[in-house]
């Protein structure tokens, strides 16, 4: 049997190339969350001169939010891709070769990882060129990344269980306003503890998202806030294992090979 | 110890919930080498025989060893042995052809060694070096199948299982393809299993053939036997005028059996009718028509003794035949 690093490598591959090679859905997850960052951090940045506001850029403040909308991208278009593996019959293909549940699984995740990892570098670039000074500096950048590869674990593996759950590459982009409406109710464009609606402020409190987003926040505006950062890798960390069971679950239903 | 035979089922079954027993029982016996036909109309129950066979989908009932091993308790040593091309060619149309025997070559725990010079064999085997470095989303119908081909043979299975493979494909490719899965059976004693609709295509390339119908087994044997069961010629008739079509079929079926329905003029002969006597008789009453073919049997006219309908009238879902 082929080893489990060469299947993953070969499916990562795979996964990596068909982005690279498809500019459609390679390039919006880059574009579109850098060009809301400078509609955003142009229309709102009067929003820094309300009191208690924690920094005076609001460019610094926005720059988590293309993290988590770039990590939505990739969990449709990842998602995408495999319903359309199982609704072509690649993933029979896939399935009458020895690889393993587990790799196929994992193959997907790693190529979703590394691209996560670049669209961070990406935006983390974007932020420098601006001229945005992240506080907690290089160790900073570099927790960073190991935190986009996280978060990317687990959309990657969300995009995954709804792929293997419905076979659909419709039902999935049916589901990504869905997914959407999280970040909106977040608490990406105003700290939580200046949200003056209450019911707004609840809804961004319990909504997971607000703690993924302050998790990268806290390491561009404030350097290194323990709680912050215990609370964004704590719901990344959950999001993984949970995503990464469900879709292990689904894969084991979709794979009815004897 | 090398298996007598390398496919051999029993009393399979495939219930799908809220639908129909999509194969219903079937007993087949392939041996090492042997190219099997499995001839039949959209769902007979065809691909979902071979997506159990394949392992990929578990049977309801029966048992099936193909390669020597039980399909529903050894999968993986199935797997093992088998190559197959299913339904539709599943392509990856972003990869090029040789990203894709890479990724098969590697998922197949093919020797890194031995990984290139596998794949240059391959491409090459299916007359696809040239556009090897080409993305499959441009390859024509016949490329993709020729691909799909490759893919299945790079771990040298013994056993292949070829699900439709020239549905769509133009005459030359079908030739094409049908030349080298000839090769893979007479050079390289490579079994074959072959699930088709297209009666010359079971003819032409199947030591054996099985019809399947409504997910039965209904006719088994080799091309010539089978065709020889049926034995006597039809007669078929185009007339001169529309009119004359009754008085026709009036009189050939003073000769044979009718077949088809009222729309066709043709008549299976009874035993000891040439076509002379039918144009004896003709002559004599004075009918006048634009044609008339005598037929040696076909494998559609053992369909339609087996089915009471011809295979294209199956396909075309007039007979309600369930379609998967």
């Amino acid at each position: 049997m082929s080893a489990l690093p060469t299947q993953i490598g070969a499916l990562a591959r795979r996964s990596i190339m068909r982005t690279a090679r498809q500019p459609a859905s390679a390039i919006p997850p880059l574009i579109f969350p850098v060009a809301l960052l400078l509609l955003n951090s142009g229309g709102l940045k009067a929003s820094t001169e309300l009191p208690g506001f924690p920094t005076d850029s609001f460019l610094a403040f926005a720059l988590a939010v293309p993290f988590i909308q770039g990590a939505l991208f990739s969990t449709m278009n990842a998602g995408t891709d495999l319903a359309r593996d199982i609704q072509t019959g690649f993933f029979s293909r896939l399935s009458l070769t020895p690889v393993r549940g587990s790799a196929l699984l994992a193959g997907q995740i790693t190529g979703i990882v590394v691209l996560g990892v670049l669209q961070a570098v990406f935006y983390i670039s974007v932020g420098l060129l601006l001229g945005v000074r992240f506080a907690a500096g290089p160790a900073g950048i570099a927790l960073l990344l190991v935190y986009a590869a996280l978060v990317a674990v687990g959309f990657g593996a969300l995009g995954s269980f709804l792929a293997l759950r419905t076979g659909s590459g419709e039902s999935i982009q049916g589901l990504f306003p869905v997914l959407f409406v999280f970040l909106f109710i977040s608490s990406m464009n105003t700290p939580r503890d200046l949200i003056a609606v209450d019911w707004f402020r609840f809804l961004a409190s319990i909504n997971p998202v607000s703690y993924l987003i302050e998790c990268v926040r806290s390491l561009v505006i404030t350097g290194w806030d323990a709680q912050a950062l215990a609370l964004g890798f704590g719901v990344a960390t959950a999001l993984a294992i949970v995503a990464l069971i469900a879709a292990s679950w689904a894969l084991g239903r979709r794979l009815e090979r004897t | 110890m090398a298996p007598t035979n390398s496919i051999v089922v029993e009393q399979l079954v495939r219930e799908f919930k809220k639908g129909p027993r999509a194969v219903d029982g079937i007993d087949l016996s392939v041996t090492p080498g042997e190219i099997y036909g499995f001839l039949g109309p959209n769902g007979a129950g065809k691909s979902t025989t071979v997506l159990m066979l394949t392992t990929l989908l578990p049977p309801t009932a029966g048992t099936a060893r193909v390669g020597g091993f039980d399909v529903r308790k050894e999968g993986p040593k199935v797997r093992s042995v088998i190559g197959a091309a299913l339904q539709e060619a599943a392509l990856d149309p972003l990869l090029t052809g040789r990203d894709h025997l890479r990724l098969q070559t590697m998922l197949q725990a093919i020797p890194k060694a031995e990984r290139k010079p596998r794949q240059t064999e391959l491409l090459d085997r299916v007359g696809l070096t040239d556009a090897a470095d080409r993305k499959v989303g441009g390859y024509s119908g016949g490329m993709k199948r020729r691909l799909d081909l490759a893919l299945a043979l790079v771990h040298r299975p013994s056993i292949l299982f070829l699900d439709e493979p020239t549905t769509g494909l133009d005459p030359q490719s079908r030739t094409a393809l049908w030349a080298e899965v000839s090769r893979l059976a007479r050079e390289d004693g490579v079994t074959v299993f072959l699930t088709t609709q297209y009666l010359e295509e079971a003819d032409v390339l199947a030591d054996r053939v099985g019809i399947i119908d409504h997910g039965k087994i209904v006719a088994e044997g080799t091309p010539t036997a089978l065709k020889a069961e049926i034995g006597r010629p039809s007669i078929h008739v185009i007339p001169c005028r529309e009119e004359d079509r009754p008085r026709i079929l009036s009189l050939l079926t003073r000769f044979g059996e009718q077949l088809g329905d009222d729309r066709d003029l043709a008549v299976r002969l009874r035993d000891g009718i040439g076509l002379a006597d039918v144009i004896r008789a003709m002559d004599a009453e004075g009918v006048v028509v634009d044609d008339v073919e005598l037929r040696a049997p076909t494998l559609d006219d053992v369909f339609l003794a087996k089915t009471g309908r011809t295979l294209e009238g199956a396909a075309s879902g007039e007979d309600g035949a369930p379609v998967r």
